[in-house]
């Protein structure tokens, strides 16, 4: 009886927890509808202001179309690209492989040592106009500053990779009369490509960070190139669109690496979800 | 009291027979010091293997029994050439071991198989080691899977499978090398009781095919009981081989069930006292 009672009022308030629980289960429509009230009041408060000062999606669309139609943007791109591309490959490359290093021989860890701490600890971008005085200000500088920068997540994760691999998983291969190589091929490298994979994908944002930082303090050149002449000619609308690509630039290399990374370390998260 | 023992303690052996072929693997006073650092610092040793011989014949599976701390792990990794021991011999078909061979397998007590590899991947592992064909090995560890039976699992993975499961994937593995002697490592004490033994079942059936020599370690009557043609029984500090039982139940085990048996529960209690009564 009392149960009766007590249910009719929940079910009253139920009808608005229901909207609630409707809202909760479907955060998609939450996220659209506020990116769309977000551009919307920009799109109607900015109208009225300097347009030097603020700008508003409508006219940076229409700037976007401008400059890809006239082929700044276009070629700004390429030309971010190609340092951007040899820059990552050698963090990537040069990463693993001194990672692998000093993980595998103490000599060389020891050795390294202190010099990978301090270049860590420092600031990189406390380095470019020394790095700039050295490498000079065209393609070796802006790989030089961008590798500087990338490069510390895949060493520090590569090695931490190496170093985690289980003594059970080490034994296996002992038990079993593995050589040498046949242990660090065969077990320690795959049981390590989560742990790489992770540092690449660190590596892939900073590397993006070091585009910019090395076309804004080098020969002024491609996407962080047209932001800096468009910000001098306060060009506002157009200055918008280069920080929207390397925006996307950053979250499409993300999500791939994040792709290749789910797949190649499948076994590990679904590892984890036994225990 | 021997009149009035139902198990038959094989005092003959160890190597007491020079008419009979000579043993598959032979322990000779193997002993083996750790040495440990107590809280105050000092060095202290101690002792995992005291003077431990023992032979076992072709074909034979044996058991190590015993509490944890007895040395009988410490043993199947001296047989395995993991760990080097101090003194005495061990010698499998007339090679002394020093460092793991190809024709001693082992199978792990938490499965140890490589988590990013496949069923078939796990199971070709020793071959792919020795460098066979990729074709070839596939081939050999269908096989072998098909034996374990796991037939259409083979593109499983690891973490996609059971317990029971992931060891029959260790079993197959072993099996590859076609080794002289299968070491067992407590391989069953890491699942539950029914999946236990439905694999003891199953391990019996594919020996009484196959004719490997096994060396089982396991620290449950039980399963000693269960399994083995011999029980070789050790305490701890020092580790020791106290007695050798013959199994009451002989080669007709396979196929059967001795819990049910009558001997089956005055055995256990019998081994169960031996481990209790030996003096520390």
């Amino acid at each position: 009886m009392s149960k009766v009672q007590q249910g009719l009022p929940t079910l009253e308030a139920g009808r608005g927890a229901g909207a609630v629980a409707w809202l909760k289960a479907h955060p998609n429509i939450v996220r659209a509808a506020s990116v769309i009230v977000f551009f919307g009041y920009w799109e109607w408060a900015a109208r009225d202001m300097s347009p030097l000062f603020m700008t508003y999606p409508s006219a940076i669309f229409r700037a976007a179309w401008a400059i890809t139609a006239n082929g700044e943007l276009p070629q700004a791109f390429l030309a971010s690209l190609w340092p951007f591309a040899i820059g990552l490959f050698i963090s990537i490359v040069g990463g693993i492989a001194l990672g692998v290093l000093i993980a595998q021989f103490w000599f060389l860890e020891y050795v390294l040592d202190p010099f990978l701490n301090a270049l860590y600890a420092i600031p990189r971008v406390a380095l470019v106009p020394l790095i700039i005085l050295w490498a000079g200000l065209e393609t070796t500088g802006k790989v030089t500053i961008l590798v500087s920068i990338a490069i510390f997540p895949v060493i520090i994760n590569t090695y931490a990779g190496i170093k985690d691999v289980r003594g059970g998983l080490l034994e296996i291969g002992k038990a079993y009369g593995a050589t040498e190589s046949q242990i660090f091929f065969k077990i320690i490298l795959p049981a390590s490509v989560p742990y790489i994979m992770a540092g690449v994908r660190l590596a892939v944002g900073l590397a993006i960070i070091g585009m910019v930082v090395a076309e804004f303090f080098t020969a002024i050149t491609g996407l962080g190139g047209l932001i800096v002449n468009y910000s001098n000619s306060f060009a506002t609308a157009k200055l918008f669109v280069p920080i929207i690509v390397i925006g996307l630039l950053g979250v499409a290399l993300t999500e791939f690496v994040m792709w290749i990374e789910r797949r190649l370390s499948r076994w590990r998260a679904l590892e984890r979800e036994r225990f | 009291m021997a009149g009035a023992t139902v198990l038959d303690i094989a005092g003959g052996r160890p190597g007491a027979d020079p008419t009979s072929a000579p043993p598959m693997v032979a322990v000779r006073n193997v002993t083996k010091r750790f040495r440990t650092r107590a809280r105050s610092g000092e060095p202290d040793v101690m002792v995992a293997l005291d003077r431990v011989s023992m032979d076992i014949d072709e074909g034979e599976l044996v058991s190590l029994l015993g509490a944890s701390g007895c040395g009988k792990t410490t043993l199947l990794r001296i047989l395995a050439g993991l760990v080097k021991h101090d003194e005495g011999s061990v010698v499998v078909q007339g090679t002394t071991v020093r460092e793991p061979r190809r024709d001693l397998c082992m199978v792990f007590q938490n499965f140890g198989l490589l988590p990013w590899r496949t069923v078939i991947a796990n199971v070709a592992f020793p071959l792919e080691l020795d460098r066979m064909g990729r074709a070839e090995r596939e081939e050999v560890a269908a096989r072998y899977i098909e034996t374990v039976g796991l037939k259409g699992f083979e593109r499983h993975y690891p973490h996609e499978l059971s317990g029971g499961m992931q060891q029959r994937v260790g079993i197959a593995r072993a099996l590859t090398r076609k080794p002289l002697v299968l070491l067992m490592d407590e391989p069953f004490a890491a699942l539950d009781a029914q999946t236990r033994e439905s694999l003891q079942e199953d391990f019996l059936r594919i020996w009484k095919d196959l004719r490997t020599t096994v060396i089982f370690v396991t620290h449950s009557i039980d399963e000693a009981l269960v399994m083995s043609d011999r029980v070789m029984i050790f305490t701890p500090r020092p580790g020791r081989l106290r007695r050798t039982i013959e199994s009451p139940f002989g080669p007709d085990r396979v196929d059967r069930d001795v819990r049910a048996l009558p001997d089956f529960a005055r055995c256990r209690q019998e081994i169960r006292q031996m481990l209790r009564e030996e003096p520390q």
